[in-house]
């Protein structure tokens, strides 16, 4: 039962919230025609025990974006900040594709 | 009526002043207020209230609280008829109806009692072998007899007539339980000024002190808490009210039973209210459970806890047994003995142990109570009633089978095998209970940060040490929550009596049969009916993990989860390996601690409120004109608008005709529509339309396809350029919202230096297609300030103008070939242009039409929607490769190339039509090729499908599970439709080779229905296929 603090609206319950997958790969350049770098930002995905960053939409309320470091043990929130307010993530290589 | 024989003549917490008058299984029955529906049957002689799960085995009342695994029966009739109710938890009202269970004509006479006889039938493990093992096909043969004879109440079929409500609650502390320690723990944090939430599942606050003793210390005690509590603002008390889960972050939900304990719920009130709590702090007070010993026949009627028998005499004032024997391994039962002995009972205790406190020993025998001290119960005896037991010599280090060294008379058995603290809410949060080998408990073992444990759920067994934990675990959170100490108030642990309940015990989970024949059988779990000789089979057959072991035997997995068994099974088998409990293991607590209704959890989500309804602003005019309505995704559609005598076939056939002859008008203020605006907003759809949007000028519309990043796609729709930097953008009606937040996600993470912004406007627009060959003319009837012309509105040209005094929004585009404009006004506009159109239709032989017309259209022109665009298919798949553009990158773009997205076998857009002209189209049938059809047969002894090989002139293949083709085929069908233009069934479909078929003869499997129907492949576009696409923007159609 998560709460997410919006930066804009404040404390709300995750209902109000749309998930969006790993926030910890950055879209290759839309130019990168490149299969291996696609497939990896598409379909890998890491699965820590631990704190992981995620995309969630304040999709019943500002509509915002947002980047939510989240203990994937303890649902803790440990971090919310609007996604288009942070710089784009290292291109995290963390898996060998072959 | 009867007379309430069991009564005793005073005491008890009961209000003798209300009479309330209930029915069990048809007989009438007297109990108070006051009283629970187990209390009121005991206090009437009924000790024997259903039949058990398996065995059909008779049972009474077990326990008087939340653990009952015995005492299940069926509450009210008709469309209030609720099964498996567990009689201690009813609060007895006026008019009370309940049933027994299991039992056939009645749990006194049972004609299903016989399978008692045969309880091999049922040994742990049954439905193993009869569905896995070398003997599976057996299922077969047991099924029906099974079905009739095992089982707990039958649910009804009728609807439930009651509310239900959800809730939510904020609070600093949320203290569980209002036993001793919570009430200390709710006042103490009270005083402090914490907000607190106080939840007790009982009718009244004060737990265990509620069936305690005469002593009148504790009914002071109990009284100056609850006037202290009444005064503390802070503090709010919920009674009748489970906390059933603890989640998350610190997320409580609670079940509320407002009306359970009324025939009816109040006008305006629901039955149940789900809370959804979220507290900082939580204290957890939910006490002991007290659990049996297991021997043999230890389920007979009148066999019930010690603490049940002592709840039955102090706070029901009901005499459960005239002639009890106790029996314990531990000093808490001596309590229960002396109150039963108080109210005139005959009572000896038989304790295991050899020695017990010396004080315990003169205070029973100043009451006269016999005592038996190193002896078991072996056995307990009688039908259907308790009549004596066998007692054994017995020495807990030593258990073995003994002679059996006397044989009591008695009317009732009340047992105490030691206390599991409750648990469950701890464990839900992933917290395993360790077991502590001195008070021969499951104790709380890692407490999770925000959680206090007091009382006896943290194996206190002491009243004053309960208070006191509950005062601490206060402070302690008042301070977490930065609230000052309190300051001011009484001691809680005034006025309370000496007790000295040191807690002795020595533990003993079973008594091994006495010698000699006429064994009984010994329930672990008493629900289930699961013995002590099933856990012993479990552990011969290799199932000795402790989840296992619950699986194999389904021992803790009825719907009490365990409460009275779960230890003793631990015990047993930790004796039988050889080990320690703490080497064996615990099981896991799930949510919720008890059954809740599916109406709780469904609340007010049913019927009408069960999602949101959207309409569109011309909604009201279609229902007073009769129209069907369909739905799509959350919108309410005008499906046909049949005139009198009208089948659905009948309208949308006539609407269709009409849009290909004269002018039609259709409702599209579904689709989605997002306004998009911004300097870079050419680029920002250049980006996300798979072909290009940079050239588009302003005053045009352009078809476009987007896909998802792994290159399927997603959806389609038209773009207009409003002006330089402004477009509007329309999506399908079902894709609108996956596609704003698409684009508000590209917008935000991956392109936050686009200057552009999204608005979704889908409610703010109206939207209408105004379709055929004659819909310039209506047009230009209508709209005064655009030049209609060939040369003013192109094919795919846009305009902004006005109605009259109605400003539009007018695209040349065509959804379904012939000529067709979409007007969109804002909403508040809808219904006034729509009637003008309307009005100024009937000069053009104008016809509405509704969505079933404008399928039939689409799939004629073999344009995709829904049914095509459903998640797997690629651009390519539906004939549309060429949109793609090959000058720039584009989202998808990338993984669209993979290997398997550009396999020229994939399944690709065709039209389809009947071959033979007979059977039916339907949509999801399975395309098969005919050249690999099996033929199949049922074996006649095992019922196994038999495959033989490929032989397409076999005639025999059966019709009923799929016509002889099996797997995934080469495809299947999408849409289809009776075509009025053709005059004839078509239909969409995606099949292997796609278009390289054409002219082919397939098979159209619909299993579901055992329908085989020959189809031919065509092209997809029915209607004018020479012509070319609208996705290309030819003038012809779009
Ligand atoms: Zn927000």
């Amino acid at each position: 039962m998560l709460r997410i603090a919006c930066p804009h609206c404040g404390d709300r319950d995750y209902v109000e919230f749309l998930y969006g997958g790993d926030a910890e790969n950055a879209m290759p350049e839309l130019s990168d025609t490149d299969i291996d770098r696609w497939t990896e930002f598409v379909f890998f995905r890491n699965d820590p025990k631990g704190e992981h960053a995620e995309y969630w939409q304040h999709q019943h309320g500002c509509r915002q974006w947002l980047r939510v470091v989240r203990h994937t043990v303890t649902h803790q929130v440990i971090s919310v900040q609007p996604a288009s307010e942070v710089d784009t993530p290292a291109q995290g290589k963390r898996v060998e594709v072959a | 009526m009867s007379t309430q024989p069991r009564r005793l003549k005073s005491g008890g917490r009961i209000d003798r002043s209300k009479p309330i008058s209930f029915r069990f299984d048809g007989r009438s029955h007297t109990g108070f207020a006051g009283d629970t529906l187990a209390a009121a049957l005991l206090a009437n002689g009924v000790t024997l209230v259903g039949r058990s799960f398996k065995y059909h085995r008779p049972r009474g009342i077990y326990s008087a609280g939340v653990e009952e695994p015995n005492a299940l029966v069926t509450m009210r009739t008709g469309a209030r008829h609720e099964p498996n109710v567990p009689a201690t938890k009813v609060e007895l009202y006026e008019g009370l109806e309940a049933f027994s269970q299991n039992s056939w004509p009645s749990p006194k006479y049972d004609v299903m009692s016989f399978v008692n006889r045969f309880p091999k039938l049922f040994a742990a493990g049954f439905y193993y072998k009869t569905f896995v093992g070398p003997t599976r096909g057996s299922w077969m043969f047991y099924e029906k007899f099974i079905r009739r004879a095992a089982g707990m109440g039958k649910p009804t079929t009728e609807a439930d007539p009651d509310h239900y409500e959800k809730a939510h609650a904020f609070c600093d502390l949320l203290v569980v339980g209002a036993g001793p320690s919570g009430l200390a723990a709710a006042i103490t944090a009270g005083r402090s000024g914490l907000r607190v939430i106080l939840v007790e599942d009982d009718t009244v606050l004060g737990g265990s002190l509620l069936a305690a003793g005469r002593d009148p210390k504790l009914a002071d005690w109990l009284k100056s808490a609850l006037a202290e509590l009444e005064t503390l603002p802070s503090v709010r008390v919920m009674t009748r009210t489970c906390a059933f889960g603890a989640y998350d972050n610190m997320t409580f939900a609670l079940l509320e039973r407002v009306s359970d304990h009324l025939v009816t719920p109040a006008p305006f009130q629901p039955r149940q209210r789900m809370w959804r709590v979220r507290a900082e702090r939580a204290i957890l007070a939910t006490g002991m459970i007290e659990r049996p010993i297991v021997f043999a026949n230890n389920d007979l009627p009148g066999v019930m806890l010690a603490s049940a028998a002592r709840t039955y005499v102090n706070r029901h004032a009901v005499a459960v047994g005239r002639k009890v024997v106790v029996f314990t391994n531990n000093d808490t039962a001596y309590a229960a003995a002396c109150d039963l002995n108080a109210s005139g009972a005959e009572v000896s205790i038989v304790d295991v142990r050899s020695r017990i406190p010396a004080a315990l020993q003169a205070q029973v025998a100043a009451a006269g109570i016999t005592l038996h001290l190193g002896c078991a119960v072996g056995r307990a005896n009688g039908g259907r009633h308790v009549r004596s037991v066998d007692v054994v010599p017995f020495d807990p280090a030593r258990p073995e089978r003994a002679s059996v060294r006397t044989r009591l008379s008695c009317d009732l058995l009340a047992v105490s095998g030691g206390w599991t603290p409750t648990l469950h809410l701890l464990g839900q949060r992933g917290s395993k209970p360790v077991y502590d080998e001195d008070k021969a408990m499951l104790v709380a073992g890692t407490v999770p940060e925000g959680f206090e444990i007091v009382g006896g759920a943290a194996a206190n067994c002491d009243l004053g040490f309960c208070i006191d934990s509950g005062a601490k675990a206060a402070h302690a959170a008042a301070a977490a929550c930065g609230k000052p100490h309190a300051v001011s108030g009484r001691s809680l642990l005034e006025g309370l009596p000496d007790q000295g309940d040191a807690y002795g015990i020595a533990p003993v989970w079973m008594v091994p049969d006495p010698l000699g024949k006429g064994h009984g059988k010994k329930f672990v779990d008493l629900q289930h009916d699961v013995g002590a000789d099933d856990i012993e089979l479990a552990h011969r057959e290799g199932y000795v993990s402790v989840e296992h072991l619950k699986r194999y035997t389904t021992l803790g997995m009825a719907a009490d989860q365990g409460k009275t068994s779960n230890l003793n099974a631990l015990g047993i088998m930790a004796g039988i390996r050889g080990k320690k409990i703490n080497e064996v293991g615990t099981t896991t607590f799930r949510p919720p601690f008890r059954p809740i209704s599916i109406g709780a959890l469904t609340g007010p989500e049913t019927g009408l409120h069960f999602r949101p309804i959207r309409r569109s602003p011309m909604h009201d005019w279609h229902e007073a004109k009769g129209a069907a309505i369909t739905t799509t995704g959350l919108w309410l559609r005008a499906w046909y608008f049949p005139k009198p005598g009208e089948s659905k076939a009948d309208a949308y056939v006539r609407e269709a005709a009409a849009v290909r002859k004269s002018v039609g008008l259709t409702d599209v203020a579904s689709l989605g529509k997002i306004d998009i605006q911004g300097p870079d907003a050419a680029e920002f759809l250049n980006r996300v339309y798979v072909n290009g949007f940079l050239t588009l000028p302003v005053g045009k519309a352009r078809y476009g396809v987007m896909l998802r990043p792994d290159g399927i796609v997603m959806d389609d729709g038209t773009t207009s350029r409003i002006s330089e930097h402004h477009y509007f953008m329309t999506t399908t009606t079902a894709g609108a919202g996956k596609v704003m937040s698409h684009l508000e996600f590209l917008l935000q993470t991956a392109w936050p230096d686009l200057r552009v912004h999204v608005t979704s406007v889908t409610s703010q627009w109206a939207g209408m297609a105004v379709a055929g060959p004659r819909s310039r003319e209506l047009l230009e009837k209508v709209i005064t300030d655009i030049d209609l012309s060939e040369e003013g509105l192109p094919f795919m040209g846009v305009r902004q103008g006005h109605a009259g005094d109605i400003p539009v929004r007018v695209l040349r585009i065509s959804f379904s070939g012939e000529r067709a404009y979409e007007v969109y006004t804002p909403a508040g506009y809808g219904m006034q242009l729509w009637q003008t159109l309307c009005d100024q239709g009937k000069s053009c032989d104008m016809t509405v039409y509704g969505v079933e017309a404008l399928g039939a259209l689409r799939i004629e022109k073999g344009h995709v929607a829904g049914g095509e665009l459903e998640g797997r298919t690629t651009l390519t798949d539906m004939g549309l490769g060429k949109m793609a553009s090959t000058k720039k990158p584009f989202i998808g773009g990338a993984l669209a190339q993979r290997e398997g997205m550009t396999d020229p076998l994939r399944p690709q857009l065709v039209g389809l039509e009947l071959a033979e002209g007979t059977g039916t189209l339907r949509a999801g049938a399975i395309l098969c090729d005919p050249a690999k059809r099996y033929a199949r047969t049922i074996a006649k002894d095992t019922s196994a499908l038999i495959d033989c090989p490929p032989n397409p002139a076999s005639k025999d293949f059966d019709a009923g599970n799929g016509s002889g083709h099996m797997g995934h085929g080469i495809g299947f069908v999408s849409s289809v439709t009776w075509s009025p233009e053709l005059n004839r069934n078509i239909a969409l479909g995606y099949v292997s080779g796609g278009m390289a078929r054409k002219g082919e003869q397939i098979d159209a499997v619909f299993a579901l229905k055992g329908e085989l129907t020959k189809v031919r492949v065509t092209s997809p576009h029915f209607v004018d296929p020479e012509g070319p696409s609208w996705a290309f923007g030819c003038p012809s159609i779009a």
